[in-house]
């Protein structure tokens, strides 16, 4: 871990630092998560695919990694920058290193880096993208390579991390330590769930809170879903930008209406752009496990997971259909939406959490009530 | 929802006196509390008897009563003040358990006085072993197996369910005070008994043992509205077993994933529902089996705690303000974070760096004691540092402690590879039994070669911290491998500074000196950037200038164009050097605020008000020394640093500062140093006329004899330049000089003793002045109660004297101008004489703030320290509008406050050495009550009839006489020792013998024991205590029987037991004392190089 790695940023902007995990070149936008726990979690978001991930906490690593923690089969972050990464693992679930864990899945991280300077940068001039290099520490060569990074906007991510079949999914929380309290013992119900990048925890809440979810991949079509078995349709999660994801935008507003409709995140935009809504970039994105976000209904404050680049433009909403149930108490924006006539809801960020609180998990079982009622 | 508007008058409960386990972090919660209160526009009545808090300011609250913070004083004052509520969960254990007294006797019923925050059934429910275990039960969490008792039978039974080692809980104490490990029956039966008597509700919870487990804690927030937030998790570096404020902690926790984070999580938010905290902050303790992660609740503070102010300055979110706010109905997200302005209060703050608090300890000071940390906690400060990674925290909080050490090792006070290297078996031993050197134990482990497995089954101490400790200790050895400070690649000092290396330990490594270090680094550009606590981990700007340094690639200090003034703060509590020292920082602060300065505070000390980020316009929180402060100055450039408001940490750093080019502002770095030197004092003192006690300074033991014998025992010895009083000894012949010096110090030509003549019976006065160079106006003159010999920290004194005439009134003010001319003295300082035969003596001259200007500030209504901060600032005292002495027309009385309690085995006896942690005032018009007031302040009890016993030295023996009839007048009954006895019989005293310890049954010991003695006078009879008197002494404090060892704190206790007898005590605040403000300022302006 000694040899000698770059991140550089499309204006030029560049950090030195050391190789962490796989030894080589890659990149793809830089963004910066605030969580202080939950790498692997967010390492394994498939929502960051195409994302250079920094954590802004300093020190990652620490309790090592395991497989019980993982959000997908395996990372996919673009690459991974850290302050200082654990020369060892220290916690009774870990089965090996997170340095190890980044070489066998080839992610390319780099340590050392002043990850606040990194922050604050990208708080100021906005995500953009980037490339980490262990192979070629040229700053100017690798700005050159600068033009072949795509930009975030405008690419379906989607399609590159969803399922390519169907599947049924059954096990609910396997670890102990995931939840505490009894699952939900009501009858099963069946839902489709319309895969765009798809985190394993929220299969496990939909199980524990008496689901029976089959998992489909994001270009199926509406008709699919309408001739299965399904009494509800949930929207998941996913990365980049909603708007090319026209297919899925298509299949939902066909679905509107038929089937009772949850989403979260990115499910939750596709929602918000069939209603009619728009869904710009944000300028550096909420990621991170603290963000207040207020239910406008009971008046609570829940502490919430989030991971989202784009935000649903309020202004854009047809207020005759469209209510905002939750808003962002930092900046306002949209967290929550429900149409008014409509069994349709969503959230933008993440009551699954995992990494993060867990204040939010009553969403699950509000879905449950509305195919129920 | 908004705040309520049925509330007008709220009243807050302050903690008292410093003592081990409560510290200044109540004082700083209480002035975040008032503060945050009357910005919402309630008015604050205060009550708290410590005058060295900024709380008890009278511009903190519209009514300041500085009284006892007992249940019967609190009562008179809400008689006075009829609050509509009281706020019981920011003044610590002593505020909440007077709240609860005041609730259970129904004085607050009867003035209807609503309890906000937690109210009766709430802090019960949390602190009431039983009841806490079975909320607990009721939300599926775990809890130790235990049982409550409260008798010895009781506990019995407990034992057989929880088996030993167990763990034994008072209720309702403080600190663990009086709890324990017990390992064996003995040991259980001791215990218990001592926890019982100290429990409120002689009760004691006795649980099985979790030795070793990880330990957390959680800093919770609730609002109104149920909105539940955590501010700051907190791992402690020092497993189950050690209590929290006795180990080193770290924040964020380090070693706990995600799913294991919001398990605890939501178990810390299912705790404080269930326990009903409605509004405000709690802490809850927790701790997890490291085998499968099963984790117990260990419990919970319903009130803001030291790891609350602790939290509070590793985040940057001000729980205590918060708390109050919401203890009047505002929810967390209709208030504001004040550091991003924009976002509101309502968030879990992320960190972007790592947070390490190192205990201070004071063993040396308590020879006796047992130094093992366990369950009850014996630290009296604490650091904090704030680094990248946990190695620099780590080191940067060593450095911080003011311990002599500059980090981990090759720091000069490293064992290793000098004469004193431990062996294998004593590290096995010292890592096995925590004690305050652990840390560096742990350093030794690894040298000697242990490795991490071996090391952590002897301490139990997570692997990560191990570690990272091995990464220090391997780094070093690189670092040492390259000889000399010019083989040193760039790259490697660098990685040295990242690691948190000091350039002391980098000049010790290299056998070259710090400035070489220094130059070097500053060459090379290897400087340290300075980045901002924010709450957010930069994810929005950030308004609040809080700072803290390290090495990386962006510095984000925001240098202004206006003049700025660098105050430097106190470092940590410990004894000598308390929150005194801190208050006169704060009001630097201000006053040079209002003089339109920029003020920069640095500091290490999380407990404090200075460290506050709204107190000064900067604050960098950094370790105060050479290297840091000096860096902050290449930094901010600040155009005059005060380093006289500090204590002697602050003082320590002039000289190097001065050197380095840096201005000091004040009294100047040569005055100091001729008040210090004692060859340059004596020629100085001989200048002016004045005389001193016989001196001279001895460099071989034959010298010290041959001394001593001129000067004409008894004579105080220490060696020079130490700090309270540090092995300093009043001996009395030619054997117990020997004996000091075979003992208690090593006489060499580089480590003379300083030899001075003991003025026996003589009266000690303090004196208190502040000068701009050529006015000086005395703040006030202390006549001490005990006479000379007992270091003044620890003497009780009054103010106005009460026992010296209006001609030596005039000859000390008379010396004090002369010292204060001549040194040239701008800002404070402070004399000490001793008065003999109606001859003055100048013991010493300390030309700086000192630790009684907050009492005597108070006493006279003049913030000296602010008057003297802005005399620094070029301002003179007649633009401040301070030309004359104030004349007072009440009584104050200082009286120090003891840790014997907590550090049993010590002998209470006082000497030259300081032993006090803290402080209380009594104010009053009449002497009597006045000192009454204090001694109940400090927690002493005055007993108003009884059983008095008596015990006397021969030479006290006449002088009793006459404190023994006023008491037996006073209906008390007199008890003594046969030859005490016989002198009072002898003189018309009723008096009934009694057998000494060793004489046999009965003896005093079992008439203590059963409680038939209020009240003790026993004065000791030389320096080697005979063990009867020692035994005495010690069962007094465990028994807490007042004990009085000198003959006139017992004649003033006699006056004060008169006065109440005679007529109880009433309340006053301190702006009815004061009621037109004393200063008449003619400029507010500064004009110092302006």
């Amino acid at each position: 871990m000694t040899d000698e790695a770059i991140l550089v940023l499309e204006d030029g902007r560049s950090f030195l630092g050391r190789s962490l995990g796989y030894a080589g070149e890659t990149f793809g936008e830089a963004v910066f998560n605030t969580a202080m726990t939950g790498y692997q979690e967010i390492l394994t978001d498939p929502s960051y695919k195409g994302q250079l991930v920094t954590m802004t906490y300093p020190l990652i690593g620490n309790y090592g990694v395991t497989e019980e923690d993982e959000e997908s089969e395996g990372p996919h972050v673009a690459g991974f920058v850290v302050r200082e990464a654990s020369g060892i693992d220290s916690n009774f679930r870990s089965t090996g290193s997170l340095h190890a864990y980044l070489e066998r899945h080839r992610i390319v991280g780099i340590s050392g880096v002043d990850s606040r300077a990194l922050t604050r940068h990208l708080r100021t001039r906005g995500a953009m993208r980037g490339i980490i290099s262990t192979t070629c520490l040229d700053e100017q060569l690798l700005l050159k390579k600068m033009s072949d990074v795509p930009q975030m906007t405008g690419l379906d991510l989607a399609s590159a991390v969803t399922c390519k079949k169907p599947y049924p999914w059954t096990e609910g929380f396997v670890s102990p330590f995931a939840q505490s309290e009894e699952p939900e013992p009501g009858p099963k119900i069946k839902i489709a769930v319309i895969d765009f990048g798809i985190k394993r925890n929220i299969l496990r809440c939909l199980v524990h809170e008496g689901f029976e979810p089959t998992v489909y991949p994001a270009d199926t079509a509406a008709e699919e879903i309408l001739g299965s078995d399904a009494r509800g349709v949930f929207l998941s999660n996913g990365p980049g930008d909603p708007e090319p994801v026209t297919y899925g935008i298509e299949t939902v507003s066909k679905l509107l209406g038929e089937l009772p409709i949850f989403g979260i995140c990115l499910g939750h935009q596709i929602l918000a752009l069939a209603f009619g809504g728009r869904v710009p970039k944000l300028k550096f994105g909420h990621r991170g496990a603290n963000h207040p976000v207020k239910n406008l209904e009971t008046g609570r404050v829940e502490i919430t997971s989030q991971n989202h680049g784009f935000c649903v433009d309020a202004a854009t909403l047809d207020d005759s259909e469209v209510e905002i149930t939750h808003i962002n108490l930092n900046d306002d924006t949209v967290e929550g939406l429900r149409h008014k006539q409509l069994p349709a809801f969503s959230v933008q960020y993440h009551p699954e959490s995992s990494p993060g609180p867990q204040d939010s998990r009553y969403l699950f079982k509000k879905f449950r009530e509305q195919i129920e009622n | 929802m908004p705040k309520r508007t049925d509330l007008e008058k709220i009243l807050i409960i302050g903690s008292g006196p410093i003592v081990i386990g409560q510290s200044c972090e109540f004082d700083y919660s209480g002035t975040q509390a008032c503060k945050s209160l009357r910005q919402e526009g309630y008015e604050v009545v205060l009550v708290n008897s410590n005058p060295a808090t900024i709380m008890t300011d009278p511009e903190m609250a519209p009514r300041t009563y500085i009284e006892p913070v007992t249940p019967e004083a609190v009562a008179k004052v809400i008689a006075a003040e009829r609050p509509d509520a009281l706020l019981p969960t920011l003044g610590g254990q002593t505020g909440l358990n007077t709240a609860v007294a005041l609730a259970q006797s129904g004085v607050l019923d009867t003035y209807g006085v609503e309890m906000i925050g937690a109210t009766l059934s709430v802090i019960q429910k949390a602190e009431a072993r039983d009841q806490f275990k079975t909320a607990m039960g009721n939300i599926g969490l775990n809890v130790p197996a235990s049982g409550v008792a409260h008798d010895l039978n009781e506990a019995h039974k407990v034992l057989e369910k929880v088996g030993l080692p167990c763990v034994i809980r008072p209720s309702f104490t403080l600190g663990g005070a009086g709890g324990g490990i017990a390992y064996n029956v003995d040991e259980f039966d001791a215990i218990v008994s001592h926890g019982i008597s100290l429990s409120m509700t002689t009760e004691v919870l006795v649980e099985a043992s979790v030795l070793g487990w990880k330990e957390y804690e959680l800093e919770v927030m609730r609002d109104r509205a149920d909105n539940v937030v955590i501010i700051c998790s907190i791992e402690n570096l020092d497993p189950m077993g050690v209590h929290t404020g006795d180990s080193i902690t770290v924040a964020p926790a380090q070693t706990l994933s995600d799913k294991e984070y919001q398990v605890m999580r939501n178990a810390a938010i299912a705790v404080i529902r269930e326990i009903g905290v409605e509004t405000g902050g709690s802490n809850i303790q927790f701790a997890i089996n490291p085998r499968n992660g099963e984790m117990i609740v260990i419990e919970m503070n319903p009130r803001v705690s030291r790891s609350s102010a602790l939290a509070s300055k590793a985040t940057g979110f001000p729980i205590a303000k918060i708390a109050a706010k919401l203890a009047v109905g505002m929810t967390l997200d209709e208030i504001d974070n004040d550091i991003t302005r924009e976002t509101p209060a309502c968030f879990e703050p992320a960190i972007d760096y790592c947070v390490v608090k190192t205990p201070r300890f004071a063993f040396e000071k308590f020879p006796g004691t047992d130094t093992t940390l366990m369950t009850q906690m014996k630290s009296v400060g604490e650091t904090m540092s704030i680094g990248r990674t946990f190695k620099e925290a780590l080191q940067k909080s060593i450095r911080s402690l003011e311990v002599g050490r500059f980090g981990l090792g090759y720091d000069g006070k490293d064992l290793w590879r000098s004469g004193a290297m431990p062996a294998t078996d004593e590290i096995r031993k010292r890592l096995i039994t925590p004690g305050a050197e652990r840390l560096y134990y742990l350093r030794y482990a690894m040298l000697a070669g242990m490795d991490l497995d071996e090391i952590h089954d002897l301490t139990r101490i997570d692997k990560w911290f191990l570690h990272n400790i091995r990464e220090i200790v391997r780094f070093e050895s690189d670092l040492a491998g390259h000889n000399t400070l010019a083989a040193l690649p760039t790259k490697t000092l660098l990685e040295a500074k990242r690691m948190g290396f000091s350039d002391r330990q980098i000049a010790t490594a290299l056998s070259c000196d710090e400035e070489a270090v220094r130059n070097r680094r500053k060459a090379e550009g290897v400087v340290p950037t300075y980045k901002l606590v924010d709450t957010c981990a930069a994810e929005f700007e950030a308004y609040t200038p809080y700072y803290y340094s390290t090495y990386e690639t962006e510095d984000e200090a925001r240098v202004s164009d206006r003049k700025k003034i660098m105050i430097l703060g106190g470092g940590p509590n410990r004894i000598g050097q308390g929150i005194e020292f801190d208050y006169c920082c704060v009001h630097a602060a201000m006053a040079l605020r209002e003089l339109g300065y920029e003020t920069i505070m640095v500091n290490s000390n999380p407990e404090t008000v200075s460290t506050d980020y709204d107190t000064s316009d900067l604050l960098f929180f950094e370790p105060l020394t050479l290297e840091d402060v000096l860096a902050i100055c290449d930094r901010m450039q600040p155009a005059g640093v005060i380093v006289q408001f500090g204590g002697q940490t602050p003082l320590n750093l002039a000289k190097g500062l001065r050197d380095a080019g840096v201005k000091i502002i004040g009294t100047s770095v040569d005055s100091i140093d001729r008040a210090e030197d004692r060859k340059k004092f004596k020629t100085l003192l001989n200048k002016l006329g004045l005389v001193q006690p016989d001196n001279d300074t001895a460099t071989t033991v034959e010298q010290a004899i041959q001394i001593a014998d001129q000067i004409g025992y008894p004579v105080v010895v220490r060696p020079s330049y130490v700090l309270g009083g540090r092995a300093m000894e009043i001996v009395s012949d030619q054997t117990s000089l020997e004996r000091y010096m075979k003992v208690a110090v090593d006489v060499s030509p580089e480590h003379p003793i300083l030899i001075d003549k003991f003025l026996e019976d003589a009266i000690e006065i303090d004196v208190d002045a502040v000068s701009d160079g050529n006015t000086v106006v005395v703040g006030g003159i202390m006549e001490h109660i005990e006479e000379a010999g007992i270091h003044s920290g620890d003497s009780c004194c009054v103010m106005p004297g009460y026992t010296i005439s209006d001609a030596l009134v005039r000859r000390i003010r008379e010396c004090t101008h002369a010292l204060a001319i001549e040194l040239n003295v701008e800002g404070l300082m402070n004399i000490q004489f001793a008065i003999r035969n109606d001859v003055i003596y100048v013991l010493e001259v300390n030309p700086r703030a000192s630790r009684t200007v907050p009492f005597v500030s108070k006493a006279i209504g003049v913030p000296l320290a602010k008057v003297a901060a802005k005399v620094m600032a070029g301002l003179s005292l007649e633009d401040i509008g301070l030309t004359e002495e104030v004349e007072m027309r009440q009584y104050a009385v200082k009286v120090p406050v003891f840790p014997f309690s907590k550090l049993p085995g010590s002998d209470i006896i006082l000497g030259p050495e300081m032993k006090s942690t803290g402080e209380v005032m009594g104010i009053d018009n009449n002497f009597g009550l006045a000192f009454a007031k204090a001694q109940l302040a400090a927690r002493q009890k005055i007993p108003t009839c009884g059983t008095v016993f008596i015990s006397v030295r021969d030479m006290d023996k006449r002088e009793i006489i006459f404190i023994a009839k006023s008491l037996q007048n006073l209906g008390f009954t007199i008890i003594a020792t046969h030859g005490t006895a016989k002198v009072l019989e002898r003189n018309g005293v009723i008096v009934e013998t009694v057998r000494k310890i060793h004489e046999g049954r009965p003896s005093v010991s079992d008439l203590m024991r059963n409680g038939s003695i209020s009240l003790i006078i026993n004065t000791p009879s030389g320096r080697e205590a005979r063990e009867d008197e020692k035994k005495i002494r010690s069962l007094s404090v465990s028994l807490d029987i007042p004990c009085l060892t000198t003959l006139s704190a017992a004649s003033a206790f006699v006056t004060a037991v008169e006065a109440l007898g005679r007529s109880g005590y009433s309340v006053k605040a301190l702006q009815d004392y004061h009621p037109e403000p004393v200063l008449k300022p003619k400029k507010t302006e500064a004009t110092a190089g302006q």
